[in-house]
């Protein structure tokens, strides 16, 4: 879905987000809430996400938590990933977005809810700062997320893309797909047809730890994860 | 005598750098916590999944730790080898170390089980993340030959404190992946020394992106990791506004310069040419004079 549909599907025309590069920022109205605002920031047009893009996104959380204390974020997601250039490499890259994801962190613990909807593409290192890092992530039907396809992963990993076809019905952790990062517990809901009760029912969950391992397990997508973890502790 | 880093195992690593004898292992190899997916694609499996944790003492005090084996998968982060981080770094939450050391050598998420990884490595950020936040530091030790890379380099800089040898190398994507994209105009993968300027431990110190340069040495580690004990460095919204005007006043006086030496030279760096040649505690020397007003 183009970002200009899904806002207006989201928000009407109460709002005043606005695409400046590839980052998209504003607030919007939420609907029915007696004018409760929400602070919007994302990227659009499958953004790779470079030194520049991630410090504008992280300067919209910063802001908002420093001028409208407890004022919710919605993430919007779509991007192919880190911008794969000499020059980010250079200027530490993986700082610009770590930052990105410590601001989104910093939110949080400050009081604001963050939520995340992917709503074109999610690739690797782009999704982890952004959507991963919100209080829950969720997913249009039709969005695509993945870290690679299974051509590229039948090459790195010298197994034929037939047994990785076969292998991904059964097990999730193979296959892109956003219904496999559902079953992952990594998104938590679907939003399917009316986008605001989707966003009005994510907003309405007041839970703010992690728990994407142990939605994994319910849903069968992610097995070990919690239980790993939960030895850890035990031990 | 010097003991390299890079040469040692995960486990050896973590014998030489806490005190003698006090290291005990959580999930260690008796345990058999493997990766099911690797067993699935009939890919040889590892009994501890690629990453040693356990707690253990560093010069008297408590610590927990985390070491990642290289020479399993790159270091790559799976669902177990994921978990196993997360757990280790909750449990010093509840326990309440001087310190959370994490010996990371990883190319980033495993391929293997990619989506599992790339889910996991939010989840070892925003689990390292509670420990700041309980006043508890996390410090990253990378001196590993595959360097600390993609998902691994995210998490790195989500960490109080960085120590890095002169040999070792942190960033996003690796060399191969960009010139593969871009062409080998953009970045030779090959050429060893760009590769090195660009994403080593002297251009990350020199930058400020590591907090400590040491000699590749399991000794001078030990010793940095020692002084970080208990020196914790709350998330902020202060702090986080001042990392973000550096970051963006680092793009403006450094964002046009197409190589780690130009930058040098433009930090007042004398004799930048000659870095390369330094040692590591040359280097230190060169920071207090010059390069820290700059950075």
């Amino acid at each position: 879905m183009n970002w200009q549909t899904l806002v207006q599907s989201l928000f009407g025309d109460a709002h005043t987000i606005e695409r400046k590069g590839d980052v998209l920022s504003g607030t919007a109205q939420l609907p029915g809430q007696q004018g409760q605002i929400l602070a919007v920031v994302g990227t659009t047009d499958h953004a790779p996400i470079g030194v520049e893009t991630a410090l504008a996104q992280a300067k919209v959380i910063l802001d908002t938590v420093q001028k409208h204390p407890g004022r919710a974020i919605l993430l919007l997601v779509d991007t192919q990933g880190q911008r794969l250039r000499h020059r980010d490499e250079l200027l530490c890259i993986n700082r610009y977005m770590a930052h990105m994801g410590c601001c989104v962190d910093l939110a949080r613990r400050s009081g604001h809810r963050v939520i995340a909807l992917v709503y074109d593409q999610a690739l690797s290192g782009g999704f982890i700062t952004s959507g991963l890092m919100a209080d829950t992530c969720h997913a249009l039907p039709e969005a695509e997320i993945r870290v690679m396809r299974l051509p590229a992963m039948s090459r790195v990993t010298k197994i034929s893309e037939d047994v990785l076809e076969a292998l991904s019905l059964s097990n999730p952790v193979f296959a892109p797909g956003v219904e496999n990062y559902v079953a992952m517990g990594g998104i938590a809901s679907l939003w399917r047809g009316d986008l605001q009760s989707g966003l009005l029912a994510a907003l309405a969950d007041g839970n703010i730890t992690d728990q994407r391992a142990v939605l994994g397990a319910e849903r069968g997508g992610r097995k070990l994860s919690n239980a790993v973890t939960q030895r850890v502790l035990a031990a | 005598m010097k003991l390299s880093f890079s040469e040692l195992s995960a486990r050896e690593r973590v014998a030489h750098l806490l005190d003698a004898g006090s290291f005990t292992e959580i999930l260690g190899p008796a345990e058999r916590v493997v990766s099911p997916h690797l067993a699935q694609l009939g890919v040889p499996f590892s009994f501890d999944d690629g990453v040693v944790i356990g707690n253990g003492t560093l010069w008297g005090s408590k610590v927990l730790i985390a070491a990642q084996e290289g020479e399993f998968m790159g270091g790559g982060v799976g669902e177990v080898h994921g978990a196993k981080l997360v757990g280790i770094l909750r449990r010093a939450v509840s326990t309440r170390p001087a310190a959370v050391l994490v010996l990371a050598e990883s190319g980033g998420v495993r391929l293997h089980e990619a989506n599992a990884g790339l889910i996991a490595v939010s989840e070892v950020m925003r689990a390292l993340l509670d420990v700041r936040a309980a006043g508890i530091p996390v410090v990253m030790l990378i001196g590993g030959a595959n360097g600390c890379f993609g998902g691994m380099g995210l998490i790195a800089r989500c960490a109080d404190h960085i120590v890095m040898s002169d040999a070792a190398r942190m960033s996003m994507s690796g060399p191969e992946v960009i010139e593969s994209s871009h062409g080998v105009e953009e970045y030779d993968s090959r050429d060893r020394s760009l590769v090195w300027r660009t994403t080593g431990g002297k251009h990350r110190f020199l930058m400020g992106d590591c907090d400590r340069l040491v000699e590749d040495d399991m000794g001078a580690f030990r010793a940095a990791a020692a002084a970080l004990l208990g020196d914790s460095k709350a998330l902020t919204l202060e702090g986080l506004l001042a990392e973000h005007a550096m970051l963006a006043k680092r793009i403006e006086c450094f964002g046009d310069c197409h190589d780690a030496l130009e930058i040098w030279q433009r930090l007042g760096v004398e004799h930048a040419e000659q870095v390369t040649d330094m040692e590591s505690d040359q280097m230190q020397n060169l920071l207090s004079d010059n390069a820290m007003e700059a950075a």
